[in-house]
């Protein structure tokens, strides 16, 4: 059974490390500050009882005051899983650092998020659109969206 | 004197008979080696997300058989899940049961289609794939005695599955699972030692371990390349803790260790059907919920084991009868990143095996 | 009462008989060698290896017993097609198995599957490019209206935006079956076409 980890528990571990990255967190899920967020990942990838090497999915989400990234993370040496979040405030040009470094399988899922939902993602090799065709006008998973 | 030769741009366009859908290749060519390769998505890009956005829950489901329409059982459990952990709503056991069987039966027909497109690709240009589906019409006659569709069946519920199986449904099924080994024997015997397939297949298109796990593989593609990773034993769903079988591993991570796991994942699916078939219970087959669902506010992620790969629904709600967000995690897509550098230095015709091999469904790739 | 005097056209029936009676006979004095076959000026081989029709029949005929379709496979529905192909629900039987892959070879496309915006020119261009005479057969429901997925940002509302369409074949996804009878509509269209009309 894939044990899901305690939010509380690693973020207070993470805090400890990296003073100021935690937002919120709660059993299910940790929030970090986005200027923090490509430190924290790194350590939880190479942190070697922790090592998750598996990101299992990126998602998006538009609550209309933010936009909410969330990152599912799985180890497969350890058969465990965390799921981090990040929050974007900006609403017309959001930009969130990539995480394309750490874990390839984020490439075309966050091209597809840039497509959908406009958050560009800094250092990515190919940030352009994934499903729409050039000239396309907006965004259409965003909840303003006509 | 050596001759100059200039790379030229190649559109393995989004019309072709062997991309499996609309997928697109621009590939750069030297000569007939294969130098550098873009793909290009969004040919069947229907916009599934957004549109769950204005469905009710139960009215979602007929959009989740549409996205790998080769598994649409498998979509549909797969979301079910996903709006049962929502909202708290436990399942009978018959239903269960009867939810595995379908997804098994739903990997056997999924797997055949694969297997046969591939051998397609490889060569043989039509009589494996007429072989396969000569099997998969009998998987297929078997949905449309309980569900009355072939392709797209809506059967599963929020709570169950839609209605019970009809009594002839268990004699048919018992004659097919005996049956079906003696059909995949036969494939292996035309096949499995075959010349053209073993130096068309082997030692191509390898996707190495690391590079596996690194870009979020799943499936058969990343079984193949030597990770035992398998949901249905990592992280059981459903009641497939009950059930003894093996998972399936390759050693170098080619087209043909990908094409022995899938064969070899038959078999195991069949062992589950008969445990299963044994196993079933008489009960309900849906749990009393109501018309229209209501979760409260929340969020889920469901994933499950489907014939592609890892299938996960991320549910966000707000206490409306429709989902704020249903984000899907689409096997194929991720299992497409590593492309690249699988094709990179090959020929045309090992491209297209290795694209054929890693088994996508465009309908799942461009949602 | 008074009854009008006969006037010249009444005869008795006595003299209307015999009038008749001398048609009888002079066309039975007529008849006594049979009408010759019109191609009884053939010899005996030729007449049973030739027979004689309008050139609509022929090129009718000719063209719907062959329909070639082009490969456009976008959706589900492709499947649907493809195991109307297959052995169990055989196309080939109305001469149909050859997909062909290029449009130049082909001259029916059955447009399996939803069409995006981004899709349209592929299918515009194949169908330019596909030689006279061509026809097009729209399948399933995302053929004929854009279906289930009518809202969306991206889908087109059916083929008939992008192309002419002669048979609509409804389902989603249709049955081979009915699948099957959609050809057969389009079998019957074509052989009530005529070269007279062709091109207008």
């Amino acid at each position: 059974m894939t044990v899901a980890l305690s939010g509380k528990e690693i973020a207070d571990k993470l805090e400890e490390q990296f003073p100021g990255s935690i937002v919120e967190s709660s059993q299910d899920s940790l929030v970090v500050d986005s200027e923090f967020l490509l430190k924290v990942a790194t350590s939880l990838k190479d942190t070697p009882d922790l090592d998750f090497n598996y990101l299992v999915a990126i998602t998006a989400v538009d609550y209309y005051d933010y936009f909410e990234v969330v990152y599912r993370l799985t180890s497969l040496e350890h058969n465990h899983s965390l799921v981090v979040k990040t929050r974007c405030y900006e609403r017309v040009n959001p930009v969130l650092p990539s995480v394309v470094s750490l874990w390839r399988g984020a490439e075309l899922q966050e091209r597809e998020i840039y497509d959908l939902m406009g958050i560009s993602f800094e250092e990515h090799p190919n940030l352009k659109r994934l499903f729409l065709w050039q000239g396309f006008k907006g965004h259409p998973l965003r909840k303003d969206y006509l | 004197m050596a001759i100059k030769t200039e790379p030229f741009v190649l559109n393995l366009g989004p019309v072709h008979p062997s991309t499996h859908g609309v997928f697109r290749m621009r590939t750069t060519l030297d000569g007939e080696v294969v130098v550098d390769m873009e793909p290009v998505f969004g040919y069947l890009h229907r916009g599934i997300e957004k549109l769950a956005e204005e469905r009710t829950y139960t009215g979602v489901i007929p959009l989740t058989d549409r996205l790998d329409y080769l598994a649409s059982m498998s979509n549909n459990l797969a979301y079910v899940l996903a709006v049962e952990k929502l909202a708290g709503i436990t399942v009978p056991e018959r239903a269960e049961y009867l939810r595995v069987i379908m997804a098994e039966l739903q990997r056997i027909a999924s797997h055949l289609i694969a297997v046969g497109a591939f051998l397609n690709d490889c060569g043989a240009f039509m009589t494996p794939i007429l072989y396969m589906i000569r099997e998969r019409e009998k998987v297929l006659d078997l949905f449309d005695m309980v569900c009355g569709q072939r392709l797209t069946y809506n059967y599963m519920r929020v709570g169950g599955v839609s209605h019970d199986i009809p009594d002839e449904f268990l004699p048919a099924l018992d004659k097919f699972v005996r049956r079906m080994p003696g059909f995949i024997d036969e494939y292996d015997r035309l096949l499995k030692e075959n010349e053209i397939v073993l130096v068309r297949a082997k030692g191509v298109g390898i996707l190495p371990k690391e590079l596996a796990i690194n870009i979020s593989a799943g499936g058969p593609v990343l079984r193949a390349s030597g990770v035992k990773w398998d949901i249905r034993k990592a992280d059981p769903y459903s009641v497939y803790d009950r059930f003894e079988f093996d998972i399936p591993t390759g050693t170098v991570g080619d087209c043909y260790d990908r094409y022995r796991v899938r064969i070899e994942e038959m078999r195991q699916s069949l062992r589950i059907i008969n445990q299963a078939m044994e196993q079933l219970p008489a009960g309900a087959v849906r749990s009393e919920v109501p018309h229209l669902i209501r979760p409260p506010v929340g969020e889920a992620y469901a994933h499950i084991e489907a014939p592609k790969g890892e299938l996960g629904f991320y549910l966000v709600s707000d206490n409306s009868i429709a989902p704020y967000r249903c984000s899907i995690r689409a096997p194929s897509l991720i299992n497409l990143t590593a492309l690249r550098d699988m094709v990179k230095g090959w020929k045309v015709a090992d491209a297209i095996i290795t694209f054929g091999s890693i088994d996508i469904c465009m309908g799942e790739v461009d949602r | 009462m008074e009854v009008d005097e006969p006037t010249g056209m009444y005869v008795s029936t006595t003299e209307l008989d015999i009038t008749e009676g001398k048609v009888i006979e002079a066309l039975k004095a007529r008849s006594q060698q049979s009408i010759p076959d019109p191609d009884s000026w053939l010899d005996e081989e030729l007449r049973r290896n030739i027979f004689l029709t309008t050139v609509d029949a022929i090129l009718n005929w000719a063209r719907r017993s062959s329909l070639w379709p082009v490969v456009c496979f976008p959706a589900c529905c492709a499947f649907e097609f493809i195991t109307t192909a297959a052995s169990r629900f055989d196309i080939s039987r109305f001469g149909m198995e050859v997909i062909r892959a290029s449009p130049r070879q082909a001259d029916l496309m059955i447009t399996a599957g939803t069409l995006t915006w981004k899709m349209a020119p592929q299918v515009r261009r194949i169908y330019d490019q596909m030689a006279e005479p061509k026809w097009v057969i729209a399948m399933g429901a995302c053929g004929i209206s854009g279906g289930i997925f009518r809202s969306s940002y991206s889908v087109v509302p059916g083929y008939n935006r992008i192309v002419p369409v002669d048979v609509y074949v409804p389902g989603c996804p249709p049955r081979p079956e009915a699948l099957l009878y959609g050809i057969r509509m389009l079998h019957h269209k074509i052989s009530k076409g005529s070269i007279d009309t062709e091109g207008r």
